[in-house]
């Protein structure tokens, strides 16, 4: 496919990792941000393949991973008491919330639907006229223009009874997080590539000079993910912190106006929790005021205390890249993707279901 | 989830009485729907990054080369000596 397979000719990706292993000449830890990117890093084996002075740092980039627990409840809530239509990404539906996932609440007759983009659930919206249709709204920069796109589109039909479940999160916060965090220690940073499509490079210019650490934004193949790591190492071994762009084919440097266009209008930036990490300041999208029709959370007015987190999982220090899955003591016994305790275990860009399917742990 | 991957576009509609620019985008055979509302300028036969049923960017050709140059690039100029300015830098 165009675009897509040359991006994982292995002529190339071995001569990418013999320059390298050629450049490294210190040890240097590098956090790949992105969930997609630590899939790709696992599946191909790259990992093992890179030289031992490198290590590379599973950042918190996994949507599914960081929305809270009290937010699962709520959209179980909504799903079960409400009756509402509950429509999401797949991925979402096995998270486990602190009674059971969505999965089982659809396996015990709730409406949970699961869809390919929220503007399906417009449509669905229409269709059912008696009922109440609310979108599990979750996802990062890339995914927020498509969810307040869905908005604006309920709003210009004039669809009353949709609404969305919002729990966005947002990444320069979340570097900024984890460099004020005293136990991590990275030098360099893979910035993910589809969220710099929307968003561009510019927040990310202040955080490589603050913190002295190169950001490349990087794509997501085989390919992307060697050459951004050539040019973090690359500049580190110069003593460089700078803001380069791997990912040059899709990312313009102002990003996409119009998505962001569409994200103003329909989001205001807020604080907002991660599950496993924590309140970070800023990090998080609420829906304004002027749809807060659309919101569900202020369209029915639900209250669910915190519950507390399974303590055996330690999602939180592999999020922040102290911990490597397999430290944690219930890595592949009692946590697995079929049976979740964390999210990390659940969704495919978790770090802990990528380690537990490409470490030789299944055949798949 | 963040998966989000190149197509080439076939055709584009108008819905909803012109309020939504649609596209069939063929996925190497396969055929989805994505709204064009964030790329006003797209046109048929544009490849274009599409993430859950929105199309968010056109693939740049020019620059989808550089990663299959990049290495050429900096081993040629590693002969010459000043590799650094030949790398991409931040505006
Ligand atoms: S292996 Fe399971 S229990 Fe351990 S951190 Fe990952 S998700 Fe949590």
């Amino acid at each position: 496919m165009k675009y897509l397979s040359e991006y994982r000719d292995p002529e190339l990706a071995k001569k990418y990792l013999e320059e390298i292993k050629n450049t490294v000449s210190r040890p240097w830890s590098i956090m790949e941000v992105c969930g997609g990117q630590t899939h790709s890093l696992v599946k191909n084996g790259i990992i093992e393949m890179l030289p031992d002075k490198i290590t590379m740092i599973h950042g918190p980039g996994c949507p599914v991973c960081v929305t809270p627990l009290n937010l699962i409840d709520k959209a179980i809530h909504l799903a079960t008491e409400k009756e509402a239509i509950l429509c999401s990404f797949g991925d979402m539906l096995r998270v486990p919330g602190s009674q059971k996932s969505l999965l089982q609440a659809k396996a015990e007759g709730a409406d949970v639907r699961i869809l390919y983009s929220p503007l399906e659930a417009v449509k669905i919206a229409e269709e059912n006229p008696e009922k109440e249709v609310v979108f599990f709204a979750v996802g990062f920069e890339t995914t927020a223009p498509a969810n307040a796109l869905s908005v604006v589109h309920a709003d210009r039909r004039n669809v009353k009874n949709y609404s969305i479940l919002a729990s966005h999160v947002l990444v320069p916060p979340a570097i900024k997080a984890v460099m004020d965090d005293k136990e991590s220690q990275i030098d360099g940073f893979l910035a993910a590539g589809h969220v710099c499509t929307i968003m561009g490079n510019t927040e990310y210019h202040p955080l490589s000079t603050k913190y002295k650490v190169p950001i490349v934004v990087t794509g997501f193949e085989p390919l992307d993910v060697l050459q951004g790591i050539l040019m973090v190492i690359r500049q580190l071994e110069q003593s460089k912190s700078e803001v380069e762009n791997q990912y040059a084919r899709i990312v313009r440097e102002e990003g996409n106006l119009d998505a962001q266009k569409v994200i103003n209008e329909v989001f205001e930036v807020r604080n907002q929790m991660w599950r496993g990490i924590g309140e970070i300041p800023d990090s998080g999208y609420a829906v304004r005021d002027k749809y807060a029709g659309y919101d569900a959370i202020r369209k029915f007015d639900i209250f669910i205390d915190e519950a507390p987190e399974n303590p055996l999982c330690i999602s939180g220090q592999i999020m922040k890249g102290i911990k490597k899955p397999y430290e944690c003591s219930q890595f592949g016994k009692t946590c697995k993707p079929e049976n979740p305790l964390g999210a990390p275990m659940v969704s495919s860009e978790g770090a802990c279901a990528a380690y537990y399917h490409f470490s030789g742990m299944v055949e798949i | 989830m963040c998966l989000a991957i190149p197509g080439k576009i076939k055709s584009i509609e108008t819905k909803y009485g012109g309020m939504v620019r649609m596209a069939k985008v063929s996925f190497g055979g396969i055929v989805k729907e994505a709204s064009l509302e964030m790329l006003p300028d797209a046109e048929v036969d544009d490849y274009v990054l599409v993430h859950v049923g929105v199309a968010i960017s056109k693939v740049n050709e020019e620059e989808a080369q550089k990663t299959f140059k990049y290495l050429e690039e900096i081993g040629e100029l590693g002969e010459l000596g000043d590799v650094d300015e030949y790398l991409p830098k931040p505006e």
